[in-house]
């Protein structure tokens, strides 16, 4: 599914990624922690195509091909869903329409037909009472006055509307209660599949109690410096990123 | 990010302005310059009675007394008056005409522009889907004119300002310069003296218009200004819902269009007025040629419990110079003014509403949607005021300015005069900037950059677009897409 070398990246010309390598397998969750700054997001920004995030060495490929070539839309055409850290406010565009016009978007862009009214307002429906989100907060602008965890649920909406390949998660905990952290995750946990591959990106272990993974990276100086099955992050949990931060 | 980068080049290639073709007839012309001689030319041309002569005459010697105004923030090379024609036409018989007589040349151009002339076509389209009717004006004249006997079975009168002079002297003499004064401003002067043809509306007491009416304005001549007079009665509880629309080729030097609106609302009336402004808005990237689209359009409130509601896009023209207002002289009456104004390239705007409220318990709402991108400048510029008599009075308003790049500029001037103490003004505003972050969250859902400034924009004028007739509520967001192309990148 995906894979990841030797990427380095900077931004305002200021390297954050140096060397990282990864590979994410078809069916499978990996988990990426390390300290504040280590280049998490940058990470999630850089499989996304945002720009100002520039590669300046090593590669990206999802099924073999190259993903740094495509344009952001086009990333997401071919399954790739960045569940954000901080999402962003639409004025004006209700969440429905602005769901609806990504999905058919993509639908486009793969040669596929536009989904029906209908099909769509079946398929909200039905995610909707699976996330417990009120439907009419869907007719309201997206994110518009939205808090936190109603913020981070909608990403999870999106998420589980657009039916994306492949999943990155950054932060999706923070902001939210308990409750609301078991909802999103069984959202998440609802769409692993052996054609899906998901990379979570956390600064606590916290969501990792709700979201197995298979494998857990430490990212730290802007490089993978240890990986491991689930017990890394408990480790991770109790020791801190000390001894990683030191050695990157 | 190679991609992103064919995506605005592909964009940049497009055609920006589709309208922008030259029709190739033949056209009578009257001679270049203005004069006294010029204005009998003009008069003698669509053989008006005297009594018309004569107020142009009027109002050309009190023009000639004038001064261009300078208070707008526009900025434009000095117009030489004598550089222009103030009439041509397509050369075929003077009048509006059976559609069999039209040139089929210009039959082709409105089927460019998509606006259905022949009544079938219209009644052709979706089953259910609403009838309007057309008056189709060409450079100064008014070439066609539709569905008119379906209107008049109502008392619906529906016909150019020319045909309105011959045909209905009375009510052209007890209504024309009520509403707009002969010297009200330079421009609304000029266009008294000049002006060429325009629509003219009268719905009877009572009666509503079983359709919508609209009016497609196209300069094509060259070296040739517009000035085109439009008069809208809607006598006592009447309504009529009117829309223009408006283009013009692409040419290298600016031509002028100065318009003259007026609307008369009598008790218990409603008029609903939109209008399209597509004009040519000039080269984006030297600011050559383009419109200098100067307006006076004004609505009187005569009666009590009359209603005005002006809905504008502004999308084109190189200057835009208008502010349509509303005067609110019967008790209750109300006032409504929703705008969407594009300014992109190089283009400037200076629009926006004067809301005047002199009967008691007046209402007015003002919703602006100011969008700037390029290096373009646009200024909201209105006035609310209250006379002492105006009791009760109150007036909403809201302006939103919305920013796209680094180069353009917005700004918003609001005059506000309250001259009794029990008028209520409500006024906000707010200024943003359409940010890489929505545009980044919008394309990482699959929108491309083009759709997903598209989406964003449609949020923030959708409360403007909702005051359009359907039918071309769909075709102004489509313009304002096209008005955008190319804007970020």
């Amino acid at each position: 599914m995906l894979s990841v070398s030797n990427l380095h990246a900077e931004v305002d010309g200021k390297a954050i990624l140096k060397g990282l390598s990864l590979d994410v397998p078809a069916g499978e969750v990996h988990a990426i922690m390390g300290p504040n700054g280590a280049g998490k997001s940058t990470l999630s920004y850089v499989l996304t195509g945002r720009s100002g995030y520039d590669v300046t060495d090593g590669g990206a490929t999802l099924d073999g091909e190259d993903l740094l070539a495509l344009a952001p839309n086009e990333r997401a055409a071919k399954g790739v869903f960045l569940s954000f850290q901080y999402p962003l406010e639409i004025p004006g565009v209700p969440a429905l329409t602005f769901i609806r016009t990504a999905l058919n978007a993509q639908r486009k862009a793969r040669g596929e037909a536009e989904i029906t009214a209908p099909a769509f307002l079946k398929l909200a429906r039905t995610k909707a009472a699976e996330l417990k989100i009120d439907f009419d907060m869907l007719k309201r602008a997206l994110n518009v006055g939205f808090s936190g965890g109603e913020k981070k649920r909608m990403e999870i909406f999106q998420m589980a509307m657009l039916s994306p390949r492949f999943l990155i998660l950054d932060e999706t905990d923070s902001g939210l209660d308990i409750d609301a952290l078991r909802i999103v995750a069984d959202g998440v946990n609802a769409l692993r599949s052996p054609e899906r591959a998901m990379l979570i990106i956390t600064h606590y272990q916290r969501l990792l109690d709700y979201i197995k993974p298979d494998r857990v990276h430490v990212l730290a100086g802007g490089r993978i410096v240890a990986s491991g099955g689930p017990d890394l992050a408990l480790e991770l949990e109790r020791e801190g990123y000390d001894k990683y931060a030191r050695a990157a | 990010m190679a991609a992103v980068k064919q995506t605005v080049e592909h964009v940049a290639s497009l055609e920006k302005y589709k309208h922008g073709f030259v029709t190739d007839i033949e056209q009578d012309f009257a001679p270049k310059g203005l004069n006294a001689d010029i204005v009998r030319f003009i008069s003698a041309k669509k053989d008006e009675p005297q009594w018309m002569l004569d107020w142009r005459l009027d109002a050309f010697e009190r023009w000639l007394a004038m001064d261009e105004p300078d208070w707008a923030k526009v900025s434009f090379p000095k117009i030489d008056y004598q550089d222009s024609y103030y009439y041509a036409a397509p050369k075929t018989k003077t009048g509006p005409l059976s559609l069999d007589e039209v040139d089929p040349d210009i039959l082709e151009t409105y089927k460019k522009l998509g606006i259905p002339l022949r009544e079938q076509e219209v009644l052709a389209g979706v089953v259910g889907s609403p009838k309007y009717a057309v008056d189709a004006v060409f450079d100064s004249v008014s070439v066609v004119t539709t569905f008119k006997k379906e209107l008049a079975q109502v008392g619906v009168i529906f016909c150019s300002m020319s045909e309105a002079i011959r045909e209905h002297p009375e009510l052209v003499k007890r209504y024309l310069g009520t509403v707009v004064p002969v010297s009200d401003n330079y421009f609304a002067c000029l266009n008294a003296a000049v002006f060429s043809d325009g629509s003219f509306v009268y719905v009877p007491p009572g009666v509503r218009c079983p359709m919508e009416l609209s009016t497609y304005f196209r300069i094509n001549a060259e070296n040739s200004g517009q000035f085109e007079r439009t008069l809208i009665i809607a006598d006592k509880g009447a309504y009529v819902s009117y829309l223009e629309g408006c283009t013009a080729p692409m040419r290298d030097e600016n031509q002028l269009h100065a318009a003259v609106v007026e609307l008369i609302v009598l008790d218990d009336a409603e008029i609903k007025y939109s209008t399209v402004q597509n004009w040519y808005p000039g080269d984006p990237v030297t600011g050559k040629g383009g419109i200098y689209n100067f307006v006076t359009k004004r609505a009187d409130c005569r009666g009590d419990r009359s209603k005005v509601s002006w809905t504008q896009v502004e999308t084109g023209s190189s200057i835009t110079w208008k502010y349509p207002s509303c005067i609110l002289r019967g008790n209750e009456s109300s006032g409504e003014f929703y705008s969407i104004a594009i300014t992109n390239g190089r283009q400037q705007a200076d629009t926006g509403t004067k809301m005047i409220h002199l009967g008691t318990n007046t209402r007015s709402r003002i919703i602006s949607k100011g969008i700037s991108a390029g290096r373009s400048s646009n200024t909201y510029r209105g006035l609310v005021s209250a006379h002492p008599k105006a009791k009760g009075a109150r007036n909403f308003t809201q302006c939103d300015s919305l920013l796209i790049g680094k180069h353009c500029a917005a700004h918003t001037v609001p005059y506000i005069e309250a001259r009794n103490g029990q008028a209520k003004f409500e006024h906000e505003a707010t200024t943003t900037r359409l940010s890489d972050d929505q545009l980044f969250y919008a394309m990482q859902r699959g929108l491309s950059q083009e759709e997903a400034v598209q989406l964003l924009v449609n949020g923030f004028v959708k409360e403007v677009l909702q005051e359009l007739p359907m039918e071309f509520a769909v075709e102004a967001q489509k313009l304002v897409a096209i008005s955008l192309e190319g804007s970020v990148g």
